[in-house]
């Protein structure tokens, strides 16, 4: 079953995209979405699944699958499964820098500026959360410190909406907040892609040193880890794909740490062999909580980050109540 | 032979001296004992001579290479280290956790190599862990558990083994028993270095005492020449009789 895991989440992830080609306000049959994809069929399907179903199915994987895989890098390097970019206050920074970006306008000047604006609140976010982790063992203190540093980026946020110098501006800053996948262009992901595939490839090849601090960190230093290194390592790609996916969809709360639960069980609690699989569940339930965000009656589209919040929160509560007291 | 020596060495943390010009060495072939109170600088000496802390002063060589300069890699490659706290963030099961001993050879969990294979399984039989593979961690036993850690350092095929009181909390028959595993370690060409706290169990297997009493090495030798009741007074403040390799602790003095 373990082996399975992998292909089976793979294929699960292309269904999804596929499904997600079809349904919609004006539900397409799938001869017509597949003929679309191959490039024949009417222009007006070659719109809807080219311009604005696909980079948007497209755009909900690569955010769940980033999100996802810097839970799983997380949760491995603080040995702790509550770790996520979200519940450490890392999305919140990234959000509050890029909203930042697009309050001063700076987006316009160059595109590029809103990824590397979230990646750097991402990374400096997470090297903070490092920085308490290495002093304190205890697992309460680092959920406090992302707390508090969620509530001060919030703040920040706060204080941006408060100076907005238009009604516009303001409903700008609303909508990048709560999260939203709507009306992403192939564009957008091409801008943050290359973030996301640095940062992946660093957790990728890092991964090995997860498993080792299994064994806490002193016996994994002893065993031939490089405790510093890895956690460099880890900090940069788990903050570069964090931003990336905070750059092309806002803060989406929750994916990220409740993949990682999901899978470990299937991956024998091996965080190095949950990084996979956690992308690939976390892409496949965020193209689903869209399409159910898209198809539902609603007056106003719900947005992604709020429906990922409303599901997520509850299910981080339950983890956490059920989680087993270690020895801290 | 690979041998663990330091010259002396000093350890200084925010003014105070926790290891204090100690000299000593360990080689394969031997089974040595490190005794004395808490806080007298134990496993401060251990993280030291292995280059896993900074020193303040001295040198500490693994087979001749200065430990403070070492790579994490080739330092497990010639000793494994059984650190005194072992937490295990997962529930992993045994075979992973004793797997992880190899990674100085580059093993990675879930693709091992044959030779990985092959170290994992002897260190698993060793410890007379077969039953236990597949189980989680998180089901052991405290003795059960302590077996799991010494797999996982034996499987690692280092010369040396580093143990900072690998016996704490375990049970007479545990301790007996993973003390007779490292002993048989070192009958197969390896040297240990073992903190403990019985001076009994210490004088049964080791074949020399290294005492340590407030950051310095008060002695080095065997248990024959070493033990004494002036040396319990001494080092570890208790009245004790001695007769040959049995103590008697009367109480604190």
């Amino acid at each position: 079953m373990t082996r399975l895991l992998t292909p089976t989440l793979a294929l699960a992830a292309v269904v999804a995209i596929i499904a997600a080609c079809l349904l919609g306000s004006t539900p397409l049959e799938l001869s017509r979405v597949l003929a679309a994809l191959a490039g024949g069929a009417d222009a007006g399907d070659r719109i809807v699944v080219w311009s604005i179903r696909l980079p948007r199915a497209l755009s909900a994987f690569c955010v769940g699958a980033a999100l996802g895989l810097s839970g799983a890098a997380l949760q491995g390097l603080l040995r702790n499964p509550l770790a996520e970019p979200g519940v450490l206050g890392v999305s919140a920074s990234a959000s509050m820098a890029a909203t930042f970006a697009l309050y001063y306008g700076l987006v316009t000047s160059n595109p590029w500026i809103l990824p590397i604006a979230a990646i750097v609140g991402a990374v400096a976010a997470t090297a903070l959360i490092l920085f308490v982790a290495v002093r304190t063992t205890s697992v309460v203190t680092l959920i406090l410190v992302g707390v508090g540093l969620s509530s001060f980026a919030g703040a920040l946020m706060s204080l941006l909406m408060n100076l907005a110098p238009n009604p516009f501006s303001l409903s700008d800053m609303i909508n990048w907040m709560l999260g939203s996948v709507a009306n992403r262009s192939f564009d957008d992901l091409l801008f943050c892609a290359p973030f996301m595939v640095v940062g992946a490839l660093i957790l990728f090849t890092s991964r090995r040193g997860l498993s080792a601090l299994t064994l806490g960190e002193e016996a994994a230093s002893g065993i031939g880890l490089n405790l510093r290194r890895q956690r460099v390592l880890v900090v940069l790609g788990a903050g570069l794909v964090t931003g990336a996916a905070v750059a092309l969809a806002g803060a989406i709360g929750f994916v990220g740490i409740i993949a990682p639960h999901v899978v470990r069980p299937w991956v024998n609690h091996d965080p190095a062999r949950s990084l996979l699989p956690s992308a690939l569940l976390a892409g496949v339930l965020l193209i689903i909580a869209d399409i159910g965000v898209r198809v539902m009656p609603t007056d106003n589209e719900l947005k992604l980050g709020v429906v990922a919040a409303l599901v997520g929160a509850p299910a981080f509560i339950w983890i956490a109540s059920r989680r087993r007291a270690l020895v801290d | 032979m690979t041998e663990l020596a330091a010259q002396s060495l000093r350890v200084v943390r925010d003014g105070t001296t926790l290891v204090d010009d100690v000299s000593f060495a360990c080689q394969t072939g031997e089974l040595v004992a490190l005794l004395g109170p808490n806080g007298a600088g134990k496993s401060t000496l251990l993280r030291a001579a292995l280059g896993i802390v900074p020193i303040s002063g001295g040198t500490a060589t693994l087979a001749g290479d200065d430990t403070q300069h070492l790579s994490p890699m080739v330092r497990a490659q010639r000793a494994s280290y059984l650190p005194q706290r072992r937490p295990l963030a997962w529930p992993s099961p045994v075979r992973d956790v004793v797997a992880l001993g190899r990674f100085s050879h580059g093993a990675a969990l879930g693709r091992l190599s044959a030779a990985d294979q092959h170290a994992v399984d002897a260190a698993i039989s060793a410890c007379d862990l077969d039953a236990l593979a597949q189980r989680g961690t998180d089901t052991l036993s405290g003795g059960e558990l302590a077996r799991a850690h010494f797999a996982r350092a034996f499987a690692a095929q280092a010369p040396l083994l580093i143990a900072d009181e690998p016996v704490a909390a375990l049970d007479p028959r545990h301790q007996h028993r993973i003390m007779q595993l490292v002993r048989d370690f070192v009958a197969n060409g390896g040297g240990a270095l073992v903190v403990l706290h019985d001076v009994a169990l210490a004088a049964r297997f080791a074949d020399r005492i290294l005492w340590m009493h407030d950051g310095r090495l008060i002695v080095d030798g065997t248990p024959a020449e070493t033990l004494t009741a002036e040396r319990m007074a001494q080092v570890y403040g208790v009245s004790a009789t001695i007769e040959e390799d049995r103590v008697h602790i009367k109480g604190a003095l």
